[in-house]
């Protein structure tokens, strides 16, 4: 047996306990479990600590190894960062929900065997769609719907694949394969959609600005990178995401670009920086690899800073639109500058974390000669540094006065993005704290004199475009359409067209089925009708008593015809 | 919420305003802005920076490269706009019938 408490389990326990305790105790729940379940992580040795069998399979709830530990530390030092962030603002069972989200996060990072891997999957889809709908609004509950439709349709496509595998080959190992048979895609396809991958990105930039200011910062940690640990398990060196990390990419800055809602621009950053790690991934290299997870780590907290200081924009202004605010640094300095700190790591500047793990990736695609990999990235990075690393803090905070003069973070709001952006800058200061953690052995320098170099003319002449370009980039009151319009639009007309059509064709039929009925009735009164005038008399043709000499005359008719007819015969 | 009254008057505004905010310091960080972008070139003459595809070590290929992918991916979001942009109560008004 083990010596130690599975982490997800101690988390989950603390979001259990959220709900009963009150005051200082829940504050102490909220703060320490994550800190427990940190101390837990790293209790987990290398390989299986606990198996049993269930339906003749073998059960591997806990497997240790370099990359899952760091993922599972992430998770937790998340916990406890978003914890901090929201505990005297949130509601008790968001708070509740986003640990049992977490928890989930951390069960995905340890799951030895795919059915465990499944469990905590939609652990994760359940109660992430509970942080959404902890945004109150109806807008966050419709959002949260089409949220957990996404989800659940990824869960059973996984489902789909595990089960394949589990017939074809009689493992449930979590071990690498390639995209090479039906199981194996679907598998591919279920994790992709948690990634938020073409063509189905647009759940994340839907659901995610919906939520609360708390909960956002919440979501934009576990479900994507819970997803880039999956690919890094099941699928390194799978070529295929080379192409899809590419497009997420793109499509991240460009619809960044167009985007109004200060919370959605961060979210379509997201899939632009999960579309780092995607490609890395995709390249497969130990190089890569590194530098996916890394990237992954720094990438949660420089994002889940820029949701807090985002955060905190929206929940004292209640103002979610960059063309409502504006010049905020005015009585928001530290909001201010803790976002400026996050918009320079997601960039990539040199002496933050983004700098010493994005150029990890470039380096990888440099190292296996993938050329048109490396500039497109390198052009991404100029684009990330345009629609997050500027725009995201020049519209909120300078851009113009907006008249509005709220007060700077809660002190526990403060504190929180604080000590993330001290880790934005540790991690770019000091990267071999964060390399001696990674999966494989880092020979790899960030602080070249040739890169530094490169990176700030990069970033710095983007910076150039960005402002020459402004009157390009003019904020309008807009949203732009996604591939979800096909659902929510195209799938929607079309069941409200089959819907009127077939009520149609229903109504149609009925009134042809009663003038039918009609008709019939009035026939069968001609011939066979009783009295339904209500005169005793009988109407119908058959139903009549006809006197006895006209049936004489008939029959006497009828013979004869029949004599004449047979001697003519 | 006396910036509301202040914004619309540009004595006003230089005189009370943040320091960010005056016209004066904004010249002063264009400026400022300008000799940092020309630096961040001339440095590569002391720093030779090893391109990986030969191109790429050109001297000022960096700011070249980032300048034109900005221009290149703003012209292109801005042309994406005029298809995919819609009236924020889009979806809203689709759903309430």
């Amino acid at each position: 047996m083990i010596d130690f408490l599975p982490p997800a389990l101690i988390l989950l326990l603390g979001a259990l306990l959220i709900g009963p305790t009150r005051g200082a105790l829940r504050t102490a729940v909220v703060l320490l479990t994550p800190l427990l379940t940190l101390a837990a992580v790293w209790q987990v040795p290398d390989g299986v600590s606990l198996t049993f069998q269930f339906l003749q399979y073998p059960i591997e709830p806990i497997e240790g190894s370099p990359v899952r530990r760091l993922f599972a530390t992430i998770f937790a030092l998340m916990a406890f960062g978003g914890g901090l962030y929201a505990y005297r603002q949130a509601k008790w069972f968001e708070l509740a929900a986003a640990y049992a989200y977490a928890a989930g996060a951390i069960g995905v990072s340890f799951a030895g065997d795919l059915i465990t891997l499944f469990l905590f999957w939609e652990l994760m889809a359940l109660f992430s769609t509970v942080v959404v709908w902890c945004g109150g609004t109806p807008g966050a509950r419709a959002a949260g719907i089409r949220y957990a439709v996404m989800h659940l349709l990824g869960g059973v496509i996984l489902k789909v694949g595990i089960e394949g595998v589990m017939v074809h080959t009689g493992s449930i190992e979590v071990q690498p394969m390639l995209a090479d048979t039906f199981d194996h895609w679907m598998i591919l396809v279920g994790i992709l959609i948690n990634a938020a991958a073409p063509p189905v990105s647009a759940w994340l930039s839907d659901a995610y600005p919906r939520s609360s200011p708390t909960g956002s910062v919440f979501l934009s940690a576990f479900t994507t990178k819970t997803a880039v640990l999956a690919l890094i398990l099941l699928f390194p060196g799978e070529p295929v995401l080379i192409g899809i990390g590419l497009f997420m990419v793109m499509y991240g800055i460009i619809y960044a670009l167009l985007e109004n809602d200060i919370r959605r621009i961060l979210a379509f950053s997201i899939v632009n920086q999960v579309g780092f790690m995607v490609c890395a991934i995709g390249i497969g290299t130990q190089m890569a690899i590194n530098g996916a997870a890394a990237h992954a780590f720094a990438h949660i907290i420089y994002k889940a800073l820029l949701f807090m200081s985002a955060g905190v924009v929206v929940y004292r202004t209640g103002k979610n639109r960059c063309s409502d605010v504006g010049g905020l640094f005015r009585t928001m300095p530290l909001t201010a500058v803790c976002g400026i700190v996050g918009a320079l790591a997601i960039s990539g500047f040199p002496l933050t974390s983004g700098f010493t793990t994005k150029t990890m990736i470039s380096q990888a695609a440099a190292n296996e000669s993938l050329v048109w990999v490396y500039f497109l990235l390198a052009a991404a990075s100029a684009g990330v540094f345009l629609h997050a690393g500027i725009k995201f803090p020049w519209f909120v905070f300078f851009q113009r006065d907006s008249g509005l003069r709220p007060k700077d973070a809660p002190w526990n709001m403060a504190v929180a993005m604080v000590f993330f952006a001290a880790l934005c800058i540790l991690f770019g200061v000091a990267p071999q704290l964060l390399y001696a953690y990674l999966p494989y052995p880092v020979e790899y320098e960030a602080y070249t004199a040739s890169k530094v170099v490169f990176y700030l003319q990069l970033l710095l002449f983007s910076g150039l475009a960005f402002f020459l370009l402004l009157p390009l980039m003019k904020r309008t009151e807009t949203i732009s359409l996604d591939t979800d319009w096909l659902w929510r639009v195209v799938l929607q007309g079309s069941a409200r067209g089959v819907h009127a059509f077939l009520t149609g064709l229903g109504r149609g039929l009925s009134a042809r089925l009663s003038r039918l009925g009609l008709y019939l009735s009035r026939r069968g009164r001609h011939y066979f009708g009783l009295n339904s005038e209500g005169d005793r008399q009988i109407h119908g043709i058959f139903a009549r008593a006809w006197p006895i000499g006209t049936t004489a005359l008939w029959i006497a008719v009828l013979l004869t015809a029949y004599v004449f007819f047979y001697y003519l015969a | 919420m006396s910036g509301t009254d202040d914004r619309n008057d540009p004595m006003n505004q230089s005189k009370d305003d943040a320091w960010l905010a005056r016209p004066s310091s904004i010249r002063l960080l264009w400026r400022v802005f300008a000799l940092v972008l020309v630096v961040s070139v001339a440095v590569q003459l002391l720093f030779n920076v090893k391109g990986y595809f030969g191109v790429d070590g050109w001297l000022g290929f960096g700011a070249v490269f980032g300048f034109l992918s900005c221009l290149a991916m703003v012209l292109f979001a801005k042309a994406l706009g005029w298809i995919l942009k819609r009236n924020e109560d889009y979806y809203r008004e689709r759903e309430r019938d």
